[in-house]
């Protein structure tokens, strides 16, 4: 299996009037074909600028992003994207919002085919019977199902998502999580997933990468290694619990915090407890600009510790 | 339905009425302020003279709205595509639109000396194509990026983007300034109209009656004046209907 995905050495800084502003520096991330990689760190880490690298809508400052093993240096067309904010054009209906892409990518495919298609996805998502109505006539969760599709439509074979799901009440983004998972199964694309939610990152990701903060590096890539037909309630075995753990530690070095874990892991109920375990300290600056500076905790994680466990 | 019909005419008769009030009860005569029921008789009388200048009117406030537009979208899309032109162009466009417009009046003639159609229609353009430059620079400078990420990512270039997304999206910003500069268009011809010597149009109508001291005159002007303004206004509001309508959140 190739790695469809290949980025090593990359290395971004933005331009700000207090001079430049490293994002990243030395990240690498490889995603073999088919396979679903998902993206993790704290707050403004880069995460989605690492998205825009390998959309090609922007060009690293050294390093390089190949995708199907050539470098990226401009938009391809064989990229989907979906963002938090659904961005479905309002003036279209549903069905003309999915047919979107294939009227760039593919501007002499028939209506007929068109809407054969889109339709197909919609079925696929639960969606069927609303290709006539408008964004606003549909809830949140439909909005973003409704964007899958349409980043889906012209067959990408990386699909990008930037947190996708992180606007919706937490049923429904278990419900798109598992739409998902079937998307995956019929539909033939590699994925790269970022997002904030480590739930999320264990049950769709086949691998889990953790940046560090600001600038962000790889820090660590744990390999999911749960059977592909998950269901929600995988979330709540011991394995998926124990990688939340871990997970959760990685992400607590990346902000810079070095006290120790307020839990000791086998004490409490894996899963349901691995979210939203900051120690009172932690909670005080989370997120804040200039969050995860360069202090002592990036000492006290050892490079050797960098690499997943499974690797 | 009924609602939306019968509740204006009510509120009109109700105005009508409070007005024929006001002079009966102060007992104006007509040259202090004409009622309701002087007006008819000016209708009946220069009916031709109402139908030609209504039309005069008509056609220059047209053509003045339809170069604003054009010439408005443009500026807007430099404007809004351009963040140099954006700060070049501002300080210009807002101290242009402040300078009042009656002042234009004399420049434009002795520019154009004697082209009375084109002045109005230069005047009319000039007045209402400042809002429509500025809503249209606002809203394809908003435009959030993802809405031009899913494009870009695809490898569309600018000009699909911008028929496929920016200047769609921008529609209720244009319809929302073209209902400005309609209004504004209007009070543009009308005021060459009144203020230049031997105009046409409702405005030289209305300077006859004045010249004449036929109050009724003035009076039925100013209202043929409204129902022109309303009657364009409507028809702007028709149009959003068609093209922008999907903005339009259902009430409930």
């Amino acid at each position: 299996m190739t790695d469809l995905i290949a980025i090593s050495g990359v290395r971004h800084a933005y331009r700000t009037k207090a001079g430049p502003l490293p994002v990243l520096d030395g990240l690498e991330l490889s995603v073999p074909e088919g396979r679903f990689c998902a993206v993790v760190g704290p707050s403004g880490c880069g995460k989605s600028t690492l998205t825009r690298l390998i959309a090609g809508l922007m060009k690293p400052d050294q390093g390089e992003v190949r995708l199907e093993g050539r470098r990226v240096t401009s938009p391809r067309r064989t990229v989907g994207m979906a963002f938090q904010n659904p961005v479905l054009l309002e003036w279209r209906s549903i069905l003309d919002n999915v047919i979107l892409p294939l009227e760039i990518v593919a501007p002499r495919m028939p209506r007929a085919e068109r809407v054969a298609r889109a339709e197909e996805l919609l079925d696929m998502v639960g969606l069927a019977g609303f290709e006539g109505k408008r964004p606003s006539e549909l809830s949140g969760g439909m909005r973003q199902r409704a964007s899958l599709c349409r980043a889906l439509v012209h067959r990408p074979s990386v699909l990008i998502m930037d947190e996708p799901f992180g606007a919706l009440d937490n049923f429904t983004r278990e419900d798109l999580w598992q739409t998902m998972r079937d998307l995956r199964a019929r539909e033939r694309f590699t994925c790269v997933l970022i997002t904030h939610d480590l739930r999320e990152s264990v049950f769709l990701g086949d691998q889990v990468v953790v940046l560090s903060g600001r600038p962000a590096r790889t820090q660590y890539v744990l390999d999911v290694d749960l059977p592909e037909d998950r269901t929600i309630d995988i979330l709540y075995d011991r394995r998926a619990g124990d990688m939340l753990h871990l997970l959760r530690d990685q992400i607590r070095i990346a902000q810079g915090r070095d006290d120790p874990p307020a839990h000791t892991g086998s004490d409490l109920l894996p899963g349901s407890a691995a979210q939203g375990l900051t120690t009172p300290g932690a909670a005080r600056d989370a997120g804040g600009p200039g969050g995860a500076p360069d202090g002592p905790a990036r000492k006290t994680a050892p490079d050797g510790a960098t690499r997943g466990a499974a690797r | 339905m009924i609602r939306k019909v019968a509740v204006p005419v009510a509120a009109l008769a109700l105005f009508v009425a409070l007005w024929e009030l006001l002079v009966w009860a102060n007992g104006w005569p007509d040259y202090v302020m004409a009622s309701p029921s002087d007006l008819p008789q000016s209708y009946a009388r220069f009916w031709g003279l109402f139908l030609t200048g209504a039309w005069q009117t008509l056609w220059r406030t047209v053509a003045g709205l339809a170069l604003a537009v054009l010439f408005g979208l443009l500026l807007g899309m430099i404007m809004g595509f351009s963040r140099t032109a954006r700060d070049g162009l501002y300080p210009l466009l807002v101290g242009f639109n402040a300078i009042p417009k009656a002042t234009l009046v004399p420049v434009l003639a002795l520019l154009f000396i004697g082209q009375h159609d084109f002045n109005t229609v230069m005047m009319a353009f000039l007045i209402s194509f400042f809002p429509i430059a500025v809503s249209v620079g606002i809203g394809l400078s908003t435009l959030e990026p993802e809405y031009r990420d899913i494009l870009r990512s695809l490898g569309a270039s600018r000009f699909t983007i911008f028929r496929k997304i920016a200047l769609p999206k921008t529609l209720p910003e244009f319809f929302g300034a073209l209902k400005v500069a309609v209004t504004l268009a209007f009070i543009g011809t009308n005021l060459v109209e009144i203020v230049s010597p031997h105009g046409r149009g409702l405005g030289a109508l209305f300077l006859s009656g004045q010249t004449n001291s036929n109050y009724p005159l003035m009076f039925a002007v100013l209202i043929a004046l409204a129902v022109l303004g309303i009657a364009l206004y409507y028809a702007v509001v028709a149009l959003e209907k068609v093209f922008a309508g999907w903005a339009e959140r259902p009430q409930g």
